[in-house]
């Protein structure tokens, strides 16, 4: 007993790994919200006029709206007045090679492993570096153009492809669709934007970083990802964030539209900064994140590793239209010390013979609550449509909470609708299994625990599988007694 | 707000003053009314804007015309005999309800069991009245409950005394035969003493279809090492509403076994709220619902384990067919060191239209780690395969189809622990299936022909 619970104290009190600031000049504007700040976040960004009346109907509806009390969530009041909602690295010139970027910034992507330059000769993945808010580089543009593809930030994609943003923008999470998701549509500051076209196969795996730098500073990231009939892209979204006292603020929004016979894969490992032991700080996690499956026979597939934030909100969806079309959710949420996370999927099935899998495995430890909140929803025209959910809970430590909500609807005579979930603690059985066959308590522990995650694991690209051992393995590992 | 709401307040107004009085309430229960009737004032009916009421809409049934039925004691001799019903090979302590006030005399039973009205039981046994009445209603989660407390007519109160083994079944039969369209507000008390057994039978039946909201709460108190087994058959006229929540508290060793089974109705809704306040206490809380038409059907279940080492298993079941609707909603809540407790919950459900509706809300919310919890919820059809392979062996369609219904149903039924119940309710879900039990017969136990046994039209020379 002593023994684990020495382990448990090394791995709780172990500080955060990527907590560091970096001193990029940052080019901010005044604290608060109103209609003015809207207009200003539109003009610096030189937007046109569609794009500011959007917001402003964004930014009315949202004053209309009262914070949602329904996730089982303690959140402190936010005070939408004290935000900065726009901050920028201060502009250079225009930047041809890597030399040219901000070594600060370069020194901070490599305290994070994720160096351009070795990204770029390694391993092929073009990376769209998000810095608060404002995309400061664009890597294998270039390669990409070749194929037609269009991958860069939604501020570039504005002025460039307004056409496109403009008819895809909104088209699946509707500005009108929930508060985090309102405010966002009103002062959503860049993020990324993706479209490949018709028959194209992306030859990449695309991927984005988000971090949260200025303090004070909500990011308000906006993604739109349009996968045109037959093409396949996968998509990565890796985030870390520096250590910080105060709680920061994070609402944005992935859209996800893919047509007539294409597929897409979105794969989100997140390590926000979770907060101290005693809960102090940490980032709080508002994202509406929802894809729409338009066309018959496409795909969406959402894999999410969830270890960081202080308060996770969060429920990557499908909206299977399309005839055939297929939805998968896998997840795996980490929660420790004070963490709460409130997650899950939504599947709606409105078109003929659709089909979902939700897999979602949850753990937590410390004092954290750990809930999945799901809902399956089989409308009256959905014939054949079938699903499977299996959502498991782990918990380590008799202070912490493992909650499950599933809603299941269902409309449809022909719907086959499954069910199932479990909660329990690592057994005594298969620690002592492992620790009889000479394994330690740390690694027998790390060696369950992975083989609980396994099945999300696998979903991952090989890049991020590794990258989320390593953080099951810091959150976790050896956390039971 | 309901437009109907001032009308409604002005009937229950009514009743407050003109019925309930020094004389006809002890200090205790009029204080409960009185601050039950402002909370229900301050809530109003749970509206849709409730999570737990989101999918109930009381609002159509809340617009119709009610009137409270005030007259104690309406016997006559021809609805006396309606009750002269008996469960087949079952001796049974037969008592009730009627428009929601307590029908019969007799009132002791041997033993020292005690059977009588809620509102004699507070004039007669004071003491026991006032150490558990409205000690878990007053939890007052929402209008209904409050309103309850406020303005109940009548409703029974059993008492098994310590160290009793309550031999024979108490039926009760809460029956509504009204001219009009009448709000019953019934409110009913159970306690088990320690070490005793009590198995009770609760049927809601209609015998008028002029349509009525019953709104009923129990309070059921299960003492150390005691046994409770709970059976509620609902078999309601399609006009009719009933509300009902159950309230179990049970200590250190106990065991309950509810088992609900609603076969018509209107708009049902059953909420059961189980704490188990005493290490190994074990509750079973099992249901079965047959929906079809425009009947709706609600099953709320709660089970709060409170303390370490208890165990609690829930077994819901449906077959929803035509326009109906079906909700289920469990929650297990596993409190903070409430370790070793081990919890399950299933709800199956079969749906037969497409213009049939069935939600499902398995929850499970738990603050302990040393727990085995799971939960599975189903939705899909008869299994075409053995459909498929009945038929090819000469069983008609519509008698397969019967018999994969019934087998369905049959594990809920499986668990009824009294032979006679078991074979009573069998016979009247094969019945139902069939078609052939409506609510708008008489009350469900006089059916004309006990003796008979399931038959299915199979003709054994094809096989």
């Amino acid at each position: 007993m002593s023994d684990s619970n020495q382990i448990l104290d090394e791995v709780t009190q172990s500080d955060y790994k990527y907590g560091f600031v970096s001193n990029i000049e940052t080019e901010t504007i005044e604290k608060g919200l109103n209609e003015d700040v809207v207009r200003l976040i539109s003009m610096k960004k030189n937007e046109p006029e569609w794009l500011l009346e959007y917001r402003l109907k964004a930014f009315r509806k949202w004053q209309q709206m009262e914070m949602p009390d329904w996730a089982h969530l303690k959140i402190p009041s936010i005070d939408f007045q004290d935000i900065i909602y726009y901050a920028a690295p201060k502009k250079k010139e225009t930047l041809n090679s890597l030399e040219e970027v901000d070594p600060e910034l370069i020194d901070t992507f490599n305290k994070l492993g994720i160096s351009l330059e070795e990204q770029k000769r390694l391993t092929g993945v073009a990376v769209d570096a998000v810095i608060d808010s404002v995309s400061v580089k664009t890597t294998f543009t270039a390669t990409l153009a070749k194929y037609g593809i269009i991958f860069c930030s939604f501020s570039e994609a504005v002025q460039e492809h307004p056409e496109l943003v403009r008819k895809y923008l909104g088209s699946v999470v509707p500005y009108t669709d929930n508060y985090f998701g309102a405010l966002n549509s009103a002062v959503f500051s860049d993020g990324s934007f993706c479209y490949i076209p018709k028959g194209v196969r992306c030859p990449m795996e695309l991927s984005t970083y988000f971090r949260i730098n200025a303090a004070n500073t909500g990011q308000f990231e906006r993604t739109l990802i349009v996968a045109d009939e037959g093409s396949y892209v996968s998509y990565l979204e890796g985030c870390t964030a520096p250590q910080r006292d105060e709680n920061q603020l994070h609402a944005a929004i992935v859209e996800i539209i893919a047509h007539k016979d294409a597929e897409v894969k979105y794969s989100t490992v997140q390590n926000w900064y979770p907060g101290d032991k005693e809960g102090r700080g940490g980032i709080y996690n508002f994202v509406t994140k929802r894809g729409l499956c338009e066309g018959a026979n496409s795909k969406i597939s959402w894999t999410q590793v969830e270890t960081g934030s202080a308060i996770t909100w969060k429920y990557p969806s499908c909206v299977l239209k399309g005839d055939n079309s297929v939805g998968e959710f896998y997840s795996v949420a980490v929660t420790n010390n004070f963490q709460q996370a409130d997650t899950g999927s939504k599947m709606i099935h409105l078109g003929k013979n659709t089909r979902s899998t939700i897999v979602s495995k949850g753990i937590s430890a410390g004092r954290s609550h750990n809930s999945y909140r799901g809902q399956v929803k089989i409308n009256k025209n959905a014939t054949g449509a079938r699903n499977f959910s299996q959502c498991d809970s782990l918990l380590l430590g008799d202070r912490c909470g493992a909650h499950t909500f599933p809603y299941i609807d269902t409309k449809n005579a022909s719907a086959i609708v499954e069910h199932e979930a479990t909660t329990s603690r690592i057994s005594d059985d298969q620690l002592f299994y492992c620790q009889q066959r000479g394994l330690d308590t740390e690694k027998s522990i790390g060696l369950i625990v992975n083989g609980y995650a396994r099945e999300v694991l696998n979903q991952l690209p090989m890049e991020f599988a590794v990258e989320a051992q390593k953080l099951l393995a810091i959150s976790l590992e050896g956390s039971v007694g | 707000m309901m437009e109907n709401y001032q009308n409604l307040k002005q009937l229950f107004d009514g009743f407050f003053n003109q019925h309930i009085n020094n004389e006809t309430d002890s200090p205790v229960s009029l204080s409960v009314r009185k601050g039950a009737l402002e909370d229900f004032y301050r809530m109003g009916f749970p509206t849709n804007k409730i999570e737990k009421w989101r999918k109930t809409k009381l609002k159509d049934v809340l617009d119709l015309p009610y009137t409270i039925n005030t007259i104690d004691r309406l016997r006559t001799q021809e609805q006396k005999s309606i009750f002269e019903c008996e469960i087949n090979n079952l001796d049974t302590d037969l008592f009730s309800l009627l428009n929601g006030w307590f029908e019969t005399s007799k009132t002791t039973l041997p033993q020292g069991v005690i059977v009588c009205s809620i509102r004699e039981a507070e004039k007669k046994y004071p003491e026991l009245f006032s150490k558990y009445f409205d000690r878990m209603a007053s939890d007052r989660s929402n209008g209904l409950i409050a309103l309850n407390s406020a303005i109940y007519s009548d409703g029974y109160f059993v008492y098994v005394p310590d160290n009793v083994a309550c031999e024979r079944t108490i039926q009760i039969v809460n029956v509504i035969n009204a001219t009009s369209r009448i709000f019953v507000n019934t409110r009913n008390m159970v306690i088990v003493g320690k070490n005793a057994s009590l198995s009770l039978v609760h049927c809601d039946d209609s015998l008028s279809s002029f349509g009525s909201f019953v709104n009923n709460v129990s309070e059921f108190f299960v003492d150390e090492g005691s046994q409770l087994d709970f059976y509620k058959m609902q078999n309601k006229d399609e006009k009719a509403t009933v509300i009902t929540h159950n309230f179990v508290e049970q200590q250190r060793d106990t065991n309950t076994h509810a088992n609900t089974i609603t076969f018509n109705g209107g708009l049902i809704r059953n909420d059961t709220r189980v704490k188990l306040a005493g290490q190994g206490a074990n509750a079973d809380v099992m249901g079965l619902y047959l929906v079809d038409r425009e009947q709706f059907v609600d099953n709320q279940v709660k089970i709060d384990h409170a303390v370490s080492d208890c165990t609690s298993n829930q077994l819901f079941k449906g077959i929803v067919d035509e326009n109906g609707r079906a909700i289920f909603n469990g929650h297990i809540l596993v409190q903070q060191d409430a370790q070793r407790t081990a919890a399950y919950q299933s709800n199956n459900n079969i749906q037969l239209t497409d213009t049939a509706s069935i939600d499902t809300h398995p929850f499970l919310e738990i603050y302990a780690d040393d727990v085995k919890c799971s939960h599975g919820a189903t939705v899909g059809q008869l299994d075409e395969d053995a459909l498929f392979y009945m038929m090819q062996r000469g069983i008609c369609e519509r008698n397969a189809r019967m018999l994969l219904m019934f087998s369905f149903a049959g594990q809920v039924i499986d668990h009824i622990k009294i032979p006679a119940i078991k074979h009573r309710i069998s016979e009247l879900v094969s019945r139902r299936l069939k078609g052939e039990l409506s609510a708008c017969e008489s009350c469900e136990l006089n059916c004309e022909n006990p003796d008979s046994v399931m038959t299915f039209e199979i003709d054994m020379s094809k096989i």
